[in-house]
């Protein structure tokens, strides 16, 4: 990959869960930062971007927010996976696991002769 | 995404068009936070303040933005901008009152007319019958029986044998037979006449028709000389056997002969109509020889199709047939061929027609109420020109405009539409109840297909009201109406001209609906007026049937009208009585064949035919019926005696043309060919108030043939208050012998005129509803225009201008619309008149009064809606109006 890949709807969606998931309950911009972070720049992420992704979420009741302090005193408002949240990501990380296996030996295979 | 999770995020959404604002500062305090929390991270890694707000805000890509991405994701965005629309369309009709209004109550009464007329029709012709696969159901029917009758004609029970023989695209054939019969008086019960229908057994299973109680005719009970046997109907058995299911298997006399109750039929069974009471097996009732005849036409034939067989094929097979039929027996009276046609079109044959007609007037009533509601926006878009350059100006762009407008429309018309449905289902209900001769009433409601239809107008009103508004009033170039003072006259020209345009069509279609309201009240005042060619005030009429087992013998017939005649005769009160076999104005019903003694053999196929009627020698007095020559029955002329006959006028010419029928002799095809001499000629009755006159030929009731039709009381005195007194005298005579349709000559006439007069109501009164929208519409126009020429007014006025010819010009203005409209619409209404001939009675399709008198009648109207307008222009004072902005 040589440029900065752009986040696609349905993977951010994902990541937010995994990292709320991983993390425990976050603000929007410690979601922003921590994917920005696993991805080791890979990927460019206007932060702004995870704001309607969390509404969606939230939305569809996977995640749920509430107002509170940060590590520094700030006020923040912070989200949190709900039981659905979980099995939606448990789900879905499958999903895409095994579409990824699919892809990879689909790639993978030698020219038949 | 599964359902439930959709649903609650849409939920969520829907939620989110509210307590907006409460929700953006939340939004902006979470962004605020990541910002700081961005900002603070920045400065821990050494930047300036400046750098790290700066890096923040890049990185966030744009706080703007991100709300805007937030707030479509929170909320239906069309959602919203809808709510905005209906909103400020609210507001905006909120702001004139009457004007909305007039538009909703114009808009009801079209989508409500509109809504009930369609279902009647949908339901009416279009719903299948209640029968399994109806569609191959048909009525099959002979034809062109002779010169007089090349119309679709009842069938001969011979006829019907050979078809049933032959044919092979039906499954199924079936006969039917009108009838009527006294059904005895028994536990408590009094004795009464009704409506019978014969059938042959096949008839109920063909239409699939199981009886809820008991069982159905079998091939036993359909043959001579087996014990009787009688299916009820529902609604008899309700209300005369209180819905006793151990009616089954009781005897009842019907004409005085025993029958068993077989079999009780469901309620919503009403075919062929409402009045049939008692089911009875026809060949039983009919005598082989009658059922056998080629030329004795009174039976209805329904027929399955087999499955794959088209109508047509069934049509051109039969005709075939028919035709061979002819060839064979030349000497027979039988149709030269014969057709088949759906079942439901022989249902609703007569309404057909009428419907369309409707239809077609409620159409146009919708059209004038669109033109007229867009006519009033156009009006309003003219005082809002400058609202809406301004706005265009400051970047509006143009389809919200006309978005803004159409939601305006539509929400006038939605409110129309449902105001207007209710209106429907009143309407409905209101019909059904008083329009007589409506087959299948009991079918009629507004169904799913009628408040689609609703819906579909009220859009498409929404869309013809708003479209030409949107459109002119988003249309200007911008500068120009903010350019446009007072002062330069050509503001609006351009919007005037629509409106213009729009009020021409108004005309032009007010005046068609009233051309064809006109002539339609013309035809129904020609049929209440038509000449029945005999007396019609104070005579009572009832029905009487002598029941054939126990008036056997003619001896029997002649004695009980010589007694009835007499002893109603002697009632004081009573100016004349009579007795008939069929009343005029009560249908044609009988006719027969004859030949006249003397002349030559008729070609083959060819028959002489005439209306029979049998009378006493008092029925032509009581009746003032004139005598033009010769003489009536006397009472001498009774039994074998009875050797004279009496024709009428039109028979007369007819048959006799160039020579004196009097002494001639008619020889009648009965059994025995008995012989009357004419010995008078009487003036024409109409025997059926819809049809030309019939040539009529009359025997003495003194044959003792006749043992059906009607007593006639004719009195100076109220005649109902006989009614009572000589029932009272018929069962004095005979106690087991009922009375029916107790009716004064009037209500026989106005029952016959009902549906043509409903007809012609109903269109006059849509024609009236468009003919005020029209002149409100005109009444509009002109003092919009005045409005808007208050100042050119003043001027010409300070110039020295009349007040009268202000006035003139004001009111020549208004007309020119008009009377385009009106040459537009009396070239339409030639039109219309051409299509209505078919329903028209007595009155020629381009009659020349109903056109002028429309023409006169929409002119004085235009020019009442324009007086007012023009008086208002001719009192503006020039000092105020050069004021006027």
């Amino acid at each position: 990959m040589t440029d900065k890949a752009d986040v696609w709807q349905g993977t951010l969606a994902l990541m937010i869960l995994k990292t709320l998931e991983t993390l425990g309950p976050l603000h929007g911009y410690g979601i922003a930062r921590r994917i920005e972070q696993i991805s080791g720049g890979l990927l460019s992420l206007n932060y702004g971007t995870v704001y309607p992704a969390l509404l969606k979420l939230e939305q569809e009741g996977s995640i749920e927010s509430e107002w509170g302090v940060s590590d520094n005193n700030r006020k923040a408002k912070y989200y949190k996976l709900t039981r659905a949240g979980g099995k939606q990501l448990e789900r879905e990380a499958r999903d895409w696991q095994q579409a990824q296996a699919i892809l990879a030996k689909f790639l993978s295979a030698e020219p038949s002769t | 995404m599964s359902f439930a999770k959709w649903l609650r995020a849409g939920l969520r959404r829907v939620l989110g068009l509210f307590r907006k604002t409460q929700r953006d500062a939340e939004f902006t305090a979470e962004l605020e936070s990541h910002l700081q929390l961005h900002m603070e991270d920045n400065l821990h890694r050494g930047m300036t303040l400046e750098a790290a707000r700066r890096d923040a805000l890049i990185k966030l890509g744009g706080v703007e933005q991100t709300k805007e991405n937030y707030r479509e994701q929170r909320s239906l965005a069309f959602l919203e901008t809808l709510f905005r629309d209906v909103r400020f369309s609210l507001r905006s009709l909120g702001k004139r009152p009457g004007f909305s209004l007039l538009g909703v109550l114009t808009l009801a009464l079209a989508i409500g007319v509109n809504t009930s007329i369609f279902s009647i029709a949908h339901s009416v012709l279009f719903t299948p019958l209640p029968f399994p696969q109806p569609e191959r159901l048909v009525s099959l029917w002979e034809r062109n029986l002779s010169a007089d009758f090349p119309g679709p004609n009842v069938v001969s029970g011979g006829v019907f044998d050979d078809w049933q023989r032959r044919a092979t695209s039906f499954a199924q054939m079936a006969l039917i037979g009108e009838d009527s019969a006294n059904l005895s008086g028994d536990g408590g019960s009094l004795p009464e006449a009704i409506g019978t229908r014969l059938c042959s057994f096949n008839l109920f299973p063909m239409l699939g028709v199981q009886p809820i109680y008991g069982r159905q005719f079998s091939a036993e009970d359909d043959r001579a000389g087996t014990s009787g046997t009688a299916m009820l109907s529902y609604s008899l058995w309700k209300r005369r056997y209180a819905g006793d299911p151990d009616t089954i298997g009781r005897k009842i006399l019907l004409d005085a002969k025993p029958y068993t109750i077989i079999g009780v039929l469901p309620s919503w069974f009403d075919y062929p109509d409402t009045r049939v009471q008692i089911w009875l097996p026809v060949r039983h009732e009919v005598s082989p020889g009658d059922i056998q005849n080629r030329g004795n036409h009174r039976f209805f034939v329904t027929a399955r199709l087999k499955a794959g067989v088209s109508v047509t094929q069934a049509d051109s097979e039969l005709d075939a047939i028919q035709q061979r039929t002819h060839q064979q027996f030349p000497d027979s009276l039988v149709g030269k061929d014969a057709m088949a046609v759906p079942l439901t079109e022989t249902i609703v044959r007569d309404v057909k027609s009428s419907l369309y007609v409707l239809l077609g007037a409620v159409g146009c009533v919708l059209l004038i109420a669109c033109l007229n509601v867009a006519n009033l926006f156009v009006a309003r878009g003219a005082s809002r020109t400058r609202e809406m350059a301004v706005r265009a100006a400051l970047g509006g762009n143009r389809w919200r405009l006309i978005r803004e407008q159409l939601t305006e429309t539509a929400l006038l018309a939605f409110s129309g539409g449902a105001l207007g449905t209710f209106l429907a289902y009143a309407t409905i209900r209101w019909v059904v109840a008083f329009r007589e001769n409506l087959p299948r009433a009991s079918s009629i409601h507004v169904d799913g297909a009628g408040l689609l239809y609703a819906f579909s107008v009220t859009l498409l009103s929404a869309v013809l009201a708003g479209f030409l508004p949107a459109f002119s009033a988003t249309r200007h170039h911008l500068l120009e109406p903010l350019r446009d003072n007072s002062r330069s006259m050509a503001g609006g020209r351009a919007r005037t001209r629509l409106r213009r345009v729009l009020l021409t069509s108004e005309v032009a279609l007010t005046v068609v609906l009233l051309i064809g309201a006109g002539l339609l009240l013309k035809s129904f005042a020609e049929l209440r007026s038509a000449k029945m060619g005999c007396a019609t005030n104070n005579v009572l009429t009832m029905g009487l049937s002598l029941p054939e087992a126990k008036y056997e013998k003619p001896s029997q017939k002649v004695e009980f009208f010589d007694r009835l005649l007499t002893e109603v005769r002697a009632m004081p009160g009573v100016r004349a009585a009579g007795f008939v076999t069929v009343l005029p104005g009560n249908g044609h019903w009988e006719d027969n064949t004859f030949h006249i003694a003397g002349r030559g053999p008729l070609p083959p196929g060819e028959s002489l035919d005439a209306v029979l009627r049998a009378a006493d020698p008092r029925y032509f007095s009581a009746m003032n019926i004139p005598l033009l020559r010769g003489r009536y029955f006397t009472d001498a002329e009774r039994l074998e005696n009875a050797k004279a006959a009496i024709i009428s006028q039109s028979m007369a010419e007819k048959f006799f043309p160039r020579e004196d029928p009097l002494g001639k002799t008619l020889i009648i095809d009965w059994a025995g060919s008995p012989r009357f001499e004419i010995v008078g000629i009487v003036g024409d009755v109409l025997s059926d108030l819809n049809r030309p006159t019939e040539p009529i030929m009359y025997f003495p009731l003194g044959f003792g043939r006749f043992g059906s039709g009607s007593l006639i009381v004719r009195s100076s005195m109220e005649v109902t208050s006989f009614a009572l007194p000589i029932q009272k005298e018929i069962a004095a005579i005979d106690s087991d012998l009922p009375v029916s349709d107790v009716l004064t000559m009037e209500q026989i006439i106005g029952r016959s005129t009902a549906a043509a007069a409903f007809d012609a109501a109903l269109l006059l009164v849509f024609a009236v509803l468009a003919l005020i929208l029209a002149a409100v519409g005109l009444y509009g126009l002109l003092s919009f225009v005045v409005t808007q020429r208050t100042n050119e007014i003043g001027i010409r006025m300070a110039l020295g201008a009349q007040r009268s010819e202000v006035m003139r010009a004001t009111v020549l203005d208004g007309l020119r619309p008009t009377a385009l409209g009106l040459i537009i619409g009396l070239l339409g209404g030639f039109a219309t008149a051409y299509i209505l001939r078919t329903l028209l009675f007595g009155v020629r399709p381009f009659e020349f009064l109903i056109f002028a008198a429309v023409g006169m009648l929409v002119l004085i109207i235009s020019l009442g809606a324009c007086t007012y307008p023009a008086w208002r222009a001719a009192r503006v004072d020039p000092i105020v109006a050069l004021r006027y902005e």
